[in-house]
Formats: structure tokens, sequence, C-alpha cells
């Protein structure tokens, strides 16, 4: 929650003593850097806010902020902060996990907090990789991955994150990735001004295990053939002329063509506030994974009701109609006789 | 039976001071309502009671056979019990099916209603029956009565317009009219209920009533019964009395708790049987401002109750045996973050599915062990379906005041089953308080005030709960092992091993808080029954049978599981032979055995179903036997053995089990 009123805080404020422990070079330092410096940005207090992780290299996040916080237990993250979010609405909960942590032993909450839409903004951190447990594939990785646990190639499809928060009726589904502070600021305020479960996937070189998995796109030598911004209301074109652009073919996907050869008129017009996913999602299917041109930036971003303010009003309204509890008269309430 | 002197309708109820009655039938057929009813009524009467639903797994199994077959006991008495009876008095049978489910259960010259219209050929074969058992001698020795109670209440509504199908379904009315009847049961209240629970449907309610009135006439008209009976009211206590089920007291215990210690409610629940019920009474309970969360599973029940309780509310999650083992990673979390937590632990027959509806107590070496690493957390067990409420109190003081997880076992007998309750005075009940961190709680080597989330009471070792919001206490806990004080990330073995120590300490130290442990009956007896959980109620049936008998007998029975109470090894090693009734394999006699070096000897049933007094009184003769003579022991014995032979109980050993308990399961 926003508190106007209070004095502003700066970096320093957000950051807590703990000796950060990544690897070196890890993409997390620059993830925890944009958060610590988007923080006083936001106009939100260091003791409103919680940082709730699961277990895995990007769950140590928590320690590393000024906040309070938890690291819980591996995939359970998106669950204790429902539950803490619900008790508390006057919190800022953030949900800070990794595609193993969210995808696969925690996939059952992430999808669950999703379509109840409760207030916590989900970072995952995907590295198509586990790092923590020294680099089996995970949900993420590409088939044929070769890892210590898939000596021979993973058979294993992985999921398409985004796709699948949509397919969670999520309200408010984007993309960044960890070289770009700015882009990342910007989608991550985007998050957290939403009201409602707001997942982002962040893109993050796990240097140690699987160093350069999104370079393809993400270098800044690549960004600019291969990095599709979406800009809410505004033709998606990218390319470093703004030479390629992405329209609905006829099949009702959409895909990547030469603006010279459609023409500007043809192209789609990003759309976030579309009810229905069905953009979001053609869009979300137009990579295969980080090898080819992507598109970063909010998806989608729809207003849907809140939970925890939901079930806060039927609590009030309870109260309203029948006045507050009575221990006395709940225990006579089954019918009572003397003795 | 006859009485030919008087005419049967004049005859005034005869006086008895107890009856148990079983009402029996299809699932379909209403058997819980009417039980219900009967005991609601009893209730209000004002005699003592206790009851035991008896229901099949499946929803709603094949009418007519074993496997749909769903039962109520209820046990009525103008004295102080704590049962619902070993053995029937009274089976009301309403088809085929039902009467061998539960024939073998009820007592030698038993009395067996049945239901004589469903005894064709095609419910019979259902039943498996191939002779008809009111001709082959099945019966014999019971008194029988055969009513015609279906098409007596069609008979009965027909004038009301209702289609001779729907008015098969009023039949449980009938029963319950004639059951009434018999046992001279005020008629108004029922009849006021029938009208208000129907008032939507009023032809439903008028055909009820009709069926209600039909039944209570036939038992006074027909020349088929001599007399009604009586049980007078019980001299309990004097107070406000309500009729409740564990489940309900449970529910009511943690309102309760939560009120006396100043904390909103969070409940993270996933439906499981038994235990859905609280769940379900807690979610009527929004005025109280209590939250409740279902789940999409176990693990984010109680992942949910963890988060509330960071956030300063009371977290509670609530199970059976399956969900316990689902949550047992998260509860590893909730003693290393040392946050207030409750857990409830509806018991039911295992492993696995097992028997999801039948009663067990088998999950209090999980519910004590069943973790990762060396995870101690207090576990306290209900006794009886009214103690839930104070159990739930206790369970809650314990896990705020120290700061832990704490498991409260109660089973599907308890949850379901019912008795009255005397209401506390609520003003008396004890008040529970959280204590919230506000401020800094140290000073730093250069003077500083900081805030360290784990530095202890030094009394209860119990660590500050500093709650989001609370400006300048921000700190972060999490499951990887933590610096003494600070909390901070620590792998040094040294701090490892101090906190794995400070985190048993502290929770031993909750024993100091118990009362001195009580033994009831003879303090010099030579033996001594060691009970927890819904034993209790069996067990002290059986030492107050025996000892009215004159034997010397002592029983003791635990509310707190672990830690256990510092005075039990003593208070053990007083009697020369301990018995530990329990419906599991001996798992609490393999902990006093391990604790104490007592030779406990473990006895046990695991059938889904309670002891009854007799089986335990069994157990208790046999050891009272094989200690040899002492002074008056032969007269007591002599006493029991006489008291048997008249009032015969069912043989020791006696499976209970249902006959339909075989039949596919859940
Ligand atoms: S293993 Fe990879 S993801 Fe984990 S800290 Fe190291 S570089 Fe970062």
């Amino acid at each position: 929650m926003t508190d106007t009123a209070s004095p502003a805080t700066t970096r320093k404020d957000w950051a807590s003593d703990q000796e950060v422990r990544w690897c070196p070079g890890c993409g997390d330092y620059s993830i925890l850097t944009a958060v610590q410096l988007l923080m006083p940005d936001l106009g939100v207090r260091p003791e409103q806010t919680v940082f709730v992780s699961g277990i895995g290299c990007s769950s140590r996040f928590p320690y590393y902020m000024n906040t309070y916080g938890m690291h819980s237990i591996h995939g359970r993250a998106p669950a204790i902060a429902t539950g803490l979010a619900v008790a508390r609405p006057d919190l800022d909960v953030w949900v800070v996990t990794g595609d193993g942590d969210g995808l696969s032993i925690g996939g059952n909450h992430l999808i669950h907090a999703l379509r109840r839409n409760v207030d916590i903004t989900i970072l995952l951190f995907n590295n198509q990789i586990y790092g923590l447990t020294k680099g089996q594939f995970s949900p993420t990785s590409e088939v044929g991955k070769v890892t210590k646990s898939t000596p021979f190639g993973s058979l294993d499809h992985p999921f398409n994150p985004l796709s699948l928060a949509l397919g969670a009726e999520a309200s408010f589904v984007a993309r960044t990735h960890d070289l770009d502070r700015q882009h990342l600021q910007e989608t991550l305020r985007r998050a957290h001004e939403h009201r409602g479960a707001a997942f982002v996937e962040i893109y993050q070189n796990c240097n140690v295990f699987n160093d350069g998995a999104f370079d393809t796109i993400t270098s800044k030598q690549n960004r600019g053939a291969n990095l599709i911004p979406l800009v809410h209301g505004q033709p998606i074109r990218f390319g470093d002329e703004g030479e390629r652009g992405v329209v609905m073919d006829d099949q009702g996907r959409a895909a990547i063509v030469d603006v010279a050869d459609v023409g500007e008129g043809a192209l789609l017009v990003h759309d976030e506030e579309r009810p229905d996913p069905s953009l979001a999602f053609a869009l979300s299917r137009l990579a295969p994974g980080p090898t080819a041109p992507t598109p970063v930036g909010v998806f989608r971003a729809v207003e849907r009701a809140e939970y925890a303010e939901q079930v806060s009003a039927q609590l009030a309204a309870a109260q309203t109609d029948a006045g507050p509890g009575e221990l006395s008269q709940l225990l006579t309430s089954g019918g009572t006789w003397e003795v | 039976m006859t009485d030919t002197a008087a005419a049967p309708t004049s005859s005034g109820p005869i006086n008895i001071d107890k009856v148990v009655i079983r009402f029996a039938g299809d699932s379909g057929d209403g058997m819980q309502l009417t039980g219900d009813r009967f005991t609601s009524v009893s209730a209000g009467f004002g005699n003592d009671l206790s009851t035991m639903p008896d229901f099949p797994a499946e929803i709603r199994a094949p009418a007519g056979t074993l496997a749909g077959v769903s039962a109520f006991q209820v046990h009525i008495s103008d004295h102080d019990i704590t049962t619902p009876g070993d053995a029937p008095d009274v089976l009301v049978a309403m088809n085929p099916a039902a009467l061998r489910a539960e024939l073998a259960i009820v007592r030698p010259s038993g009395t067996v209603i049945l239901n004589s219209d469903t005894f064709d050929e095609r419910n019979l074969k259902k039943a498996g029956y191939v002779e008809d058992p009111r001709h082959d001698g099945t019966l014999a020795g019971h008194t029988v009565y055969e009513v015609p109670m279906s098409s007596l209440t069609v008979e009965s509504v027909k004038d009301l317009g209702v289609k001779p199908r729907d008015a098969d379904r009023s039949k449980n009315f009938f029963a319950l009219g004639l059951i009434s009847w018999m046992y001279t049961r005020p008629v108004e209240p029922t009849v006021a209920w029938i009208t208000k629970r129907f008032a939507s449907r009023p032809q439903v309610a008028n055909a009820n009533l009709a069926a209600f009135r039909a039944g209570h006439a036939f038992g006074e008209t027909a020349e088929l019964f001599d007399h009604p009976y009586e049980v007078k009211p019980a001299h309990l206590p004097s107070g406000t009395y309500t009729n409740i089920t564990g489940n309900t007291a449970l529910a009511w215990g943690l309102v309760a708790a939560g009120q006396q210690a100043g904390l909103p409610i969070f409940l993270g629940s996933y439906p499981i049987t038994p235990a859905s019920d609280i769940l379900h009474e807690l979610s009527k309970h929004k005025r109280f401002g209590i939250r409740t969360f279902q789940a999409e599973d176990e693990i984010a029940g109680i992942g949910a109750a963890i988060g509330a309780a960071f956030g300063g509310h009371l977290g509670v999650t609530t199970t059976s045996g399956p969900g316990l083992s689902l949550k047992a990673e998260a509860l590893g979390l909730a003693v290393s973050l040392e946050l207030p937590l409750l857990l409830v632990d509806i018991q039911r027959g295992g492993p696995s599915t097992g028997l999801p509806t039948k009663t067990e107590a088998a999950d209090l070496m999980q519910a004590i062990y069943g973790r990762h690493g060396e995870a101690p957390l207090p576990v306290l067990a209900a006794r009886s379906p009214a103690d839930c409420f104070d159990a739930a109190i206790e369970a809650v003081r314990i896990a705020v005041t120290y700061r832990t997880p704490v498991i409260l076992l109660s089973d599907g007998y308890l949850a379901n089953g019912a008795e009255p309750w005397r209401l506390p005075d609520v003003a008396t009940l004890p008040t529970i308080e959280p204590d919230f961190a506000t401020g800094t709680n140290h000073v730093d080597e250069d003077g500083n005030e900081t805030f360290q989330p784990y530095k202890r009471d030094p009394e209860t070792l119990a660590r500050p709960w500093a709650v989001p919001g609370t400006p300048g206490l921000m700190h972060r806990v999490g499951g990887i092992e933590k610096a003494d004080g600070t909390g901070n990330i620590s792998y040094d073995p040294r701090n490892h091993e101090k906190m794995v120590h400070l985190r048993a300490d502290k929770v031993a130290g909750i024993a100091r808080d118990y009362p001195a442990t009580e033994v009831e009956g003879d303090e010099d007896a030579a033996v001594l029954v060691l009970g927890w959980g819904s034993t209790w109620g069996s067990i002290g049936a059986a030492v107050k049978q025996l000892r009215a008998d004159g034997h010397k007998v002592a029983r003791c029975h635990l509310t707190h599981l672990f830690p256990l109470p510092h005075d039990l090894g003593d208070v053990l090693r007083r009697f020369e032979r301990v018995l530990v009734p329990e419906m599991n394999l001996g798992q609490l006699s393999r902990l006093v055995r391990a604790e104490y070096l007592v030779d406990a000897t473990s006895i046990s049933k695991v059938q889904g179903l309670p002891f009854t007094g007799g089986e335990i009184e069994a157990h208790i003769l046999d050891a009272l036997r094989a200690l040899g003579p002492s002074d008056g022991a032969q007269e007591a014995l002599a006493r029991t053995e006489a008291r048997l032979a008249t009032t015969p109980a069912p043989p020791a050993g006696v499976t209970l089990a249902v006959a339909g308990a075989d039949a596919e399961d859940a």
C-alpha cells in the first residue's frame, strides 16, 4: 500500500546487512539491484513490505531486502503469500520464485494463486535450469538439453510460463529480462500497481549452469533484432529500424512479418486490456523459446475482483448484518436446556 | 410378556435406567436424521447421552446392499454415561441389509424392530440372505417386532396428495414416532422441528408430521407392544446444556481461543473426511472475523496458515491422517520459523484412504515424530466430544505462548459423536497473551538498539512475534538454520547443535505448565489403565463398573502426549500393572515403555470402531485375575461373574465391524 505521508526512502533503506551470496556474474544480482532501486520510487514502506520465496537460487532474494521476509520451502511461496495477503490486505506482498520452484514442485500453488487473483506480485526468475542443486534440467529447459540428470538429452517438453499463467486465468502477465534495468523496473512497477495477482517472468542468466541461454534475444547486440517490445495501443514492431512486425495470420496465430511486405496498417496493435486472453496467448506462443524473436513487456493487464478484498468484504458484510460475533450466543445457538 | 390383566394402551411406562438404540437403514433412509432427532429430544428431556453415527464411505452405495447401510447409535440414561453403549438393546432395521449388517452386535435377547415391508425376495437377495431371517432362526432369542412401516407411512399421508414414491421417504419419521412412543419421548419438540425444518416445503413437512404421528399412534394402539418405557432425566450438575459433536466443539473452541487471544483466526484447509465439518462450521462465523480458506491442496492449507501466522493471525489448519503426511514438510518449516500454528488431525482408519469414515487413533507416532530432522512440537488429544472445546483452547494457548506449531488430535468417533455439554461461563475462559513485539530487544556492541528475531524469552524460550507492519522490526525468517539471536543464516556446526537443543528445550519446557497428573479411582490399586484420546469414555465405563463390583482399579488419561507430563513416570511406577488401550497397535504403550522403562501392556483394537466398555473390562479382569488373590478380590470377582452371567455382554473380542465393512471401500 502506498503511504504518501511517510518520509521518502532510498536504496539504502531497502538493502539488508546480509552478504549477497549468488555466484559472481549471476543475473540475480542485477534483478536485486533493480528492485532495491525501484522500491523508493514506488512510495512504499519497508515495514509494510514482505518478500516470500521458496527454494532455489532466486529464493535467497528476501534475505537481501531490508523488509519483512520469508524464505520458505520448495514451491510453497504462492500458498504462504496467499495466506499472508488474505490475512493482511494492508501489506505489500511479493513472491520470488524460479522455474523449478514455481513451475515444477510448486506448479499447483502458482496456478491457484493466479486464478484466485490475490494481490501478490510474483517474480519468476526463469534460468531454464536447476542452479542450486547444480545443474539438472528444469521444466523450462529445451528438449534435448544435456545435463547431469539427462546425459542423453532431456525428453521433457518444456512449459511456456506465460501460456501457463494465461491458462490459469492470470489477470496480469508480463515478461522482462535481467539485462535491461529500465525495462525490468518499468515492468515491475506495472506489476506492483496491478490489483490482483501479477505474474512476471524474468529471463535470468545462470552463468554457471546455463550461461547464455537468453543471449540470442537479450544481449545488447541481439536485442534490437530479437526482442519484441509490447506497448499498449501501439502496433507490434521490432528490429533495429522497426522493419519487422507481428500480424495475426489467417489461422489466428501471431506471426512475424516484414513490415514492408504487409504495410504498417496490417500490424497487430497490442491491447493488454483485452478482456479475453486470446491475443496475449497468441503472443505468448510467438516464439518457441528464447532462441527466436520474443515479445517482452506486459502481455495482459485486466481488472478482475481481487481475492483478499472480497474476503474482507464478506467479513464486513456479516458484521454489518448481524453485529460482531458473541461467544456466549454462539454456544447456545444449537439449542439448550437447563438442569 | 403380554400383561393380560391390563389393556395394552392403559399400561403406564416402565422405568428403565438406560437404553441403547441403534437406527439402521439404507444411506438414503435418513437414519442419521432420525437418530439425531431422537438424541435432541432426549437431551432436552434431561437424559445423559452419548451417540455414535456409523456411516458408509460411499455417499450413496447401491440401495439395499450391505455397503449402503448407515447406522446411528444412541445411548440414553438416567445417570452419568460416557459411551454410546456396548451392545444395542434395540435395533431398528429398515431393510434386510440393515438387519444383516447390524444384528451381530445387538445384545443377546435384545429387541429388533423390522420394517417388514422391505423383506421381499429382491431385498433379501441384495442383502445376501438365502433364507428369510425372520423364519430361519436367525433372530432366535431376540424379541422381534415386524412393523410394515413403508405401507403404514404411505397410508398415513395418502390424504395429503403425496405420491406414493415420495410418501415412502417419510418412513424414517414413522420409525421415529414409534420409538418416541416406546421410550415416552415428548412429541412437541419433534413436531416443532419438522415444521421449522421443512417450512419451505409444506407438503414434505405435512407428510413427515403425518408419518411421525402415525408411528406414535401405532405404538400406542397396535397390540404389539405391551407398554412403553421411560428413562428418567439424569442428575447432571446444574447449568445450561447443549448437545454437541466433537467437530462442532472443536470449531467453537477455536472461535473462543481466537477471542481469548484477541487474534483473528485464519483457517487454511483442504476438504477431507472426517475433518471437513470444522471447515464448514468456521466458514459460517464470519461475524467473528474468521477467515476460512479452502486451499488447492493440503500443503497449501498449512502454507496459507503459516503465511497468516507470520502476519499475526491465529493460523489453523485442519486435516486427517493422509493430510498430516502431506503437511509434514510445512510443519518442519513452522518448527524452524517458531511461529504459533495449530494443526488439527481428526484421525481415521489408515494407512492411505483406509477406512475414511471410521475411527482410529494411529497417528500418534506420526504426530510426535513424523517429520524430517529434530522437529519436536507439542501434541495434545481431546478425550470426548465436549472436551474438544477445551482441548482446542489449550492447544492454542501453547502455540501462542511458546511460538510453536501444535498438533491437536481428535478422531472420527469424537468428531461425529455427540454428548450433552454443560456450557462454560465464557468469562472464566483462560486468556491467551500474544504479546507481539513492538520495539527493539537488543543492544549491539556499538550500542545500537536492534531487533533480534531469535532472542528468546529466558523462561519460556519463546522468540518474539514481530509482525509485518511494525516499523523497525523488519526481519527475515526461513527454513535454513538460523544463528541464535540474530536469526541470520548460519551453517556453523555448533550453532546448529545449539539451536536443535534450544528448540527441543523450549518444547520440553511446556510440561512445566501442566497440572499434576490426575489418577482417578483407587490410588492403592494394582492395575492402572492409561489412556489418551477417545478411549476416555470406554475406559471410564469399564473402570466404573469394575469398581462397583468391588475391584480396585485406577485410571489416568493424558491430554498432553508430547511433551509427556513430568510426573507421569512416577505415577506409572506406583502400579503393578499398566494397561494401555489404544485404537492402534500400541503406540502410547511403546512410548511409555521407552520413556519410563515401565512394563506397560498394550490393548489394541483397530476395527474402525471404538472400544466398548465391556472389551476393556475384560482386559482389566484378565489382569486382575493374573495378579492373584488379594483382600476382597475374590468377592469382587464373584460379583463380576454373577453380573456377567445375568447381563451377558457381547463376548470379548467379538468382531464388531459391520458385515458391510468388507464391501468395496471409498
Ligand atoms: S547457480 Fe546459477 S542461478 Fe544460481 S547463483 Fe549461481 S549463477 Fe546464479
